[in-house]
């Protein structure tokens, strides 16, 4: 028990002495993420809203595997990622192996089936017949395509705070694909890693603190937004 | 024909290879009110989503303003002319105001006269105390107001309704019918009516369309239509009736008197002078006497003198037809006809009872 308080306590001396190494990787962490989430979500909204809203053969098969993709696991991710970037992979020549790029890569290939996913779970769940009436009252093709999003836009804060919380938390790929070099790919949670095999408990303790509160901090604005209308 | 906003032609709509809707030819005429009426599964809002231009028929065309519809480019534009309600009135996620509001910001129009257009209406249809609120939080009642408004603020050129009444409670039902009366009569907007209730289409139809499995049987005046049915299968579903347009002349004690033109009923009820009805009387509660019998004195019965004017069997009955300033039918045994001596010229007396008359309010005069 001792072990985590010292832990905590100094995660406060790391995080109130401004440890320069630990905010930059706290930073590097977040802007990785965020960069994996934001390309997640430019591709997953408008291809789960596409497959939500079209049919096609082979619509079931491809509904399966965006719902087994929203289960992939980090590692395999990062094996693959890997492979695709290793000098002699197909991608070598981009020499992206062990950067930020790479982390944000694998992230990019966690988080976009859990955006399309949910995307597509948010906008199937409004009735056909709310299409047919924005429609009839003279929405244009775009505007009821904006006009689903804006209806779905609770769920999809659900797929914004999943994408975020599958991505700051996994370890495999960050590891496999970003190597852990200190000053250029460490993260919160491969440092973490790191510290615990070194037996620095209590660096590890502040590292896992920080990671809490940064995913709370993230999903506390997003709940924010998502429930602000709720009482009515 | 002259005065056709919208027409359609040679429509075929077919689902599995049956065949769900057949129309040679409707066309519905600028400013009239046009009430469509039919069974569940009869083909009502196919036609409704074709005319609003939300489905393309397999077959056949779209005449608006006498031009056939481009279904590419300019489909939106077209489709921009109408407005419709359904029966379950979907809301955006917001409040009502801008629900209200909401057609007109997809038309682009500057938000204040949105908001001034969707206050109107939403005032016309009693929703001003529920202007903040969410769309979601409302009642069956207050969403089919609200989707009501949206659809009048747009200030479309063809209002299409589809059964905008059939998910509510009675109550509920007749104020609102009351108030879409209300807003029909001051706008004298094309309006097609879809609706499986009678009662709906004679209060609001300038014409009546009678569809029966994916056909249009018959398309005339309410009096025509419900007076005398095209075929069995269309007298069977809107109940063979006597319908007399007339207006209250006065009212006394729950009694009104109605001036028909050419003849005068009593009936009962509680309506303002002036109003425009329509009287339904069942033809089996017409009851026919020879004219030469003296007239009793009963202040709730009808009795209305005339001559016969047609005799048609029907099974055991007998379907006559008395022509006594308005043309009324009464349906009467075989045995009486007989007893009566009944034929083509017998002067007769037609009563009814005052009770037997349904009336229809059909609103204020204008």
């Amino acid at each position: 028990m001792e072990l985590i308080w010292d832990g905590i306590r100094q995660a406060f001396l790391l995080l109130l002495g401004m440890d320069r190494e630990v905010l930059a990787i706290t930073w590097l962490s977040f802007q990785i993420a965020a960069t994996s989430t934001g390309l997640a979500l430019a591709v997953g909204i408008p291809l789960g809203t596409l497959i939500a809203l079209t049919r096609f053969p082979a619509r079931a098969l491809v509904v399966s595997l965006i719902n087994t993709g929203m289960g992939l696991p980090p590692v395999v991710v990062g094996l693959f990622v890997s492979i695709f970037l290793w000098r002699g992979g197909p991608l070598g020549f981009f020499e992206l192996l062990y950067t930020p790029a790479a982390i944000v890569i694998a992230q990019f290939v966690i988080a976009a089936p859990i955006v399309t996913g949910l995307t597509l779970a948010a906008v199937q769940q409004i009735p056909p017949m709310f299409r047919l009436q924005m429609v009839a009252i003279g929405a244009s093709r775009g505007q009821l395509l904006w006009l689903l999003l804006r209806e779905a836009r609770l769920p999809m804060l659900a797929a914004v705070m999943a994408g975020f919380g599958g991505v700051i938390s996994e370890i495999g790929a960050s590891m496999m694909v970003g190597g852990n070099i200190r000053g250029q790919t460490r993260v919160l949670t491969t440092a973490t890693v790191m510290e615990t095999t070194k037996g620095s408990f209590d660096v590890a303790i502040a590292l896992s603190v920080i990671l809490l509160a940064m995913t709370f901090l993230v999903n506390y604005l997003l709940t924010a937004l998502q429930q602000r209308r709720r009482p009515s | 024909m002259t005065g056709a906003i919208l027409e359609i032609g040679g429509v075929t709509v077919a689902h599995g290879g049956r065949a769900v809707l057949q129309i040679d030819r409707l066309a519905v005429r600028r400013g009239e009110i046009l009430a469509i009426i039919g069974p569940n599964g009869s083909g009502k809002s196919t036609l409704l989503r074709i005319m609003g231009l939300l489905d393309r028929p397999a077959r056949g065309e779209v005449r608006l303003d006498g031009r056939a519809i481009d279904w590419g480019r300019g489909l939106l534009t077209s489709r921009r002319r109408f407005a419709s309600v359904f029966q379950e009135p979907l809301l955006a996620d917001t409040t009502v105001e801008r629900n209200v509001a909401l057609g007109l910001t997809l038309r682009g129009v500057p938000a204040g006269e949105a908001r001034r257009r969707a206050g109107h209406w939403i005032a016309r249809f009693g929703i001003a105390p529920l202007a903040g609120r969410q769309a979601r939080t409302l009642s069956g009642g207050e969403a089919q107001r609200t989707s009501l408004a949206r659809a009048f603020a747009i200030e479309p050129d063809v209002l299409l309704l589809d059964e905008p009444f059939s998910a509510l409670d009675p109550a509920t039902r007749e104020d609102l019918l009351r108030d879409l009366q209300r807003a029909l009569r001051e706008t004298t907007l094309t309006t097609v009516f879809v609706t499986h209730d009678r009662n709906e289409a004679l209060r609001l139809g300038d014409r009546v369309g009678v569809m029966l499995e994916g056909r249009l049987e018959q398309l005339d005046t309410p009096e025509v239509v419900f007076g005398h049915p095209a075929g069995p299968d269309v007298a069977r579903f809107v109940g063979v009736e006597n319908l007399l347009p007339g207006r209250i002349a006065s009212a006394e004690g729950g009694l009104l008197t109605v001036d028909c033109g050419a003849l005068h009923v009593l009936v009962p009820g509680e309506l303002s002078i002036g109003r425009s009805v329509i009287l339904c009387v069942r033809p089996e509660d017409v009851v026919i006497r020879p004219a030469s019998a003296g007239s009793m004195r009963d202040s709730a019965l009808n009795h209305l003198r005339g001559q016969v004017a047609e005799l048609i069997s029907i099974g055991p009955q007998v379907r006559v037809l008395v022509e006594c300033g308005q043309p009324l039918v009464a349906l009467i045994t075989r045995h009486s006809v007989v007893e009566l001596a009944l034929k083509v010229g017998s002067p007769v007396t037609a009563s009814f009872k005052a009770s037997a008359v349904h009336v229809i309010d059909r609103g204020s005069a204008g």
